[in-house]
């Protein structure tokens, strides 16, 4: 039967909205849980866990990974990792377990790198790791910068603290390449820049297994067209990257390049800490060599920058 | 008198009126017999304390080594009066701490204690996130405050090598808290404490009767060199805040600068502006070496050396 009241006719149009926007609700409520099922895994919570446990018997980490940050991060992290990015990840099995330091290219003007080889640390292996890369020393003068990267397990790159985490067991990821390589511009992509011999000296003198890492597709993310000196003076920053994304109102993402990051066979390396410059720069050659190798192999396979 | 061994004799301690002097004396005087040196009185002290309310430097200082058997010096009369002149602090610390070592060497006394501190280093950030012993000392770079500090440090490091007859004890404990009236006790006796915004580093503290006992294990006989005192494992500030319930603002490193140094300059605060780079970088030690040469072990946790700050009301 029609009703002719307005007010009832009303309430009758509600009785029939009311179960669909229930029901749309619960689709969206459905969509956003597999979205974060997509990004984090099943498993998300357990490998949180895990990295919480591991420091519970020495009172918490001494270098202030805070594992509530690394989730969050973790979480932001995963969208990048999984549907930005859509990093692809080979011969992460080549990582052995305890102290071991991951050497990388770096590339991409904003080292979005890092976090993803350390989101493929805690997504991908197993059980899942935290990496703790060497930063430089000036972004500990930075606010928001410095507790955030404290407090999601990276360590300012001096010798003493990489020596320390390697006898903690810990995975280490360095870039010799150091700022030369994130500021690189676009011309020399995938070029290697000349390797610093500390890694190698580190490594000997803690008998750490050296894996080799390219990561493929940060080359890209920003296109630089070179180095604006006097600004990067003027702002008293190592480099100043002329990026023309930047400039462009809403283009401050990086493009959506896929990454592809190889892990090679861990090397192991044998001599003195205090041999001669000349005996660990041929060690830190091969280091070198092994990369910029994987490097031409993994581009030669690649379809496409973004596919 | 010259050779005195380690044993007999009695332990001069110099600044024993401070709070942690009363402390280590409370600890120590049924072992051996104390001799205080200060220029303050010294309230409600045990019988058998001897005490002298004197200036280091003056004469009657010299004669307590030159007529007493002295078996050990330790020294925790180091001035720290942010708000006081340069020229009396110099002379007072430098001056005064360079004669006693003259006295140690000249009447032979076999044990020099100095308590020198963790700021020797300097809060950087470059540091290293613990440094050792042979870490530059850096401190005074920027805290004029702390040059003194580190001139005593280093004349007790010259002096350790060159009179091994004495052996010569440096401490370097990192933020020593408790009852103390340091900086570091008394910013976490704020009602509110300012932080500055976009910096957490980690810290290290170490409770009072953890370096009491350091100092303690220091006069054993045999204990020589330079050694690091830390605490419980660290934690970053904004924790140890949060363990404390003590409310915090941030407060930009700028701003909190020139309000931190208009402040000193008005003698509202205590806390010279440079300062504020301990809680803007890292200076925490390493001290596995006093570990395996003396077996230190923090005996107070992160709480309780928290906590006791509270013991005593913010002056």
């Amino acid at each position: 039967m029609e009703s002719r009241n307005a007010l009832a006719r009303l309430a009758d149009v509600a009785g029939h909205a009311l179960p669909l926007t229930e029901r749309l609700r619960a689709a969206a409520r459905r969509a956003t849980d597999e979205l974060k099922l997509r990004l984090l895994g099943r498993d998300f919570e357990q490998r949180a866990q895990i990295l919480k446990n591991r420091y519970v018997d020495i009172g918490g980490d001494p270098f202030g990974f805070d594992v509530e940050t690394a989730r969050h991060a973790a979480m932001i992290i995963a969208f990048f990792h999984r549907l930005y990015f859509r990093t692809e990840v080979f011969g992460i099995e080549n990582v052995p377990e305890g102290r071991v330091l991951l050497v990388a290219n770096h590339s991409g003007q904003v080292p979005i790198d890092a976090a993803i080889v350390g989101s493929t640390m805690f997504f991908d292996a197993n059980p899942p790791r935290i990496t703790r890369a060497l930063v430089e020393k000036w972004t500990a003068t930075l606010p928001f910068v410095s507790a955030f990267f404290n407090r999601v397990g990276q360590v300012v790159g001096v010798p003493e603290n990489a020596r320390r985490l390697l006898e903690m067991g810990e995975l280490l990821l360095a870039f010799p390449e150091g700022i030369r390589g994130v500021s690189k511009p676009f011309e020399r992509r995938y070029q290697l820049e000349p390797f610093g011999l500390g890694f190698m000296r580190l490594a000997i003198e803690t008998d750490t297994p050296i894996v080799p890492v390219a990561v493929i597709g940060a080359e890209e993310q920003y296109v630089s067209l070179g180095n604006v000196k006097w600004a990067a003076r003027a702002l008293d920053i190592p480099v100043f990257p002329l990026v023309p994304q930047f400039l462009v109102p809403g283009a401050q993402m990086p493009l959506p390049t896929k990454y592809r990051v190889h892990f090679g066979e861990p090397m192991y390396f044998t001599g003195g800490p205090d041999d001669d410059d000349t005996v660990v720069a041929n060690k830190v050659w091969l280091v070198r060599q092994t990369i910029a190798d994987m490097l031409r192999r993994g581009l030669a396979s690649r379809r496409s920058v973004f596919l | 008198m010259g050779s005195a061994a380690v044993g007999d004799g009695a332990v001069v301690i110099t600044g024993i009126c401070g709070r942690l002097g009363r402390r280590l004396s409370r600890v120590l005087h049924r072992e051996m017999p104390l001799i205080g040196l200060d220029r303050r009185p010294f309230n409600d002290r045990p019988r058998d304390i001897e005490h002298h309310q004197i200036d280091i430097r003056s004469k009657r200082a010299k004669d307590i080594f030159r007529h007493g058997t002295v078996r050990a010096l330790v020294h925790l009369g180091v001035m720290h009066d942010p708000h006081g002149s340069a020229e009396e602090h110099h002379s007072w610390n430098v001056v005064a701490f360079q004669r006693l070592l003259e006295y140690a060497e000249r009447y032979g006394v076999p044990k020099v204690v100095l308590l020198s501190s963790a700021n020797v280093y300097g809060p950087r950030p470059d540091n290293p996130q613990f440094l050792n012993e042979e870490a530059p000392l850096l401190g005074a770079g920027a805290f004029s405050d702390i040059r003194d500090l580190v001139g005593l440090d280093m004349a007790a490091q010259s002096f350790l090598w060159r009179y091994p007859k004495t052996e010569a004890v440096i401490l370097r404990p990192s933020h020593i808290l408790g009852t103390v009236r340091n900086a570091p006790s008394n910013y976490l006796r704020l009602k509110v404490v300012p932080t500055l915004l976009g910096f957490d580093p980690m810290m290290q503290v170490v409770h009072q009767d953890d370096v009491v006992s350091a100092l303690q294990s220091a006069l054993k006989p045999g204990i020589r060199g330079v050694f690091n005192i830390g605490g419980p494992p660290p934690v970053s500030l904004s924790r140890a805040l949060g363990m404390l319930g003590r409310s915090s603002v941030s407060v930009p490193h700028g701003v909190a600068r020139a309000a931190v140094d208009r402040l000193f300059r008005w003698r509202v605060t205590q806390f010279p502006a440079p300062e504020l780079d301990f809680i803007r970088y890292v200076c925490m030690v390493d001290d596995a070496r006093a570990r395996a040469t003396f077996g230190y072990r923090p005996r107070h946790d992160l709480m309780q050396a928290l906590r006791s700050v509270d013991e005593e009301r913010w002056v």
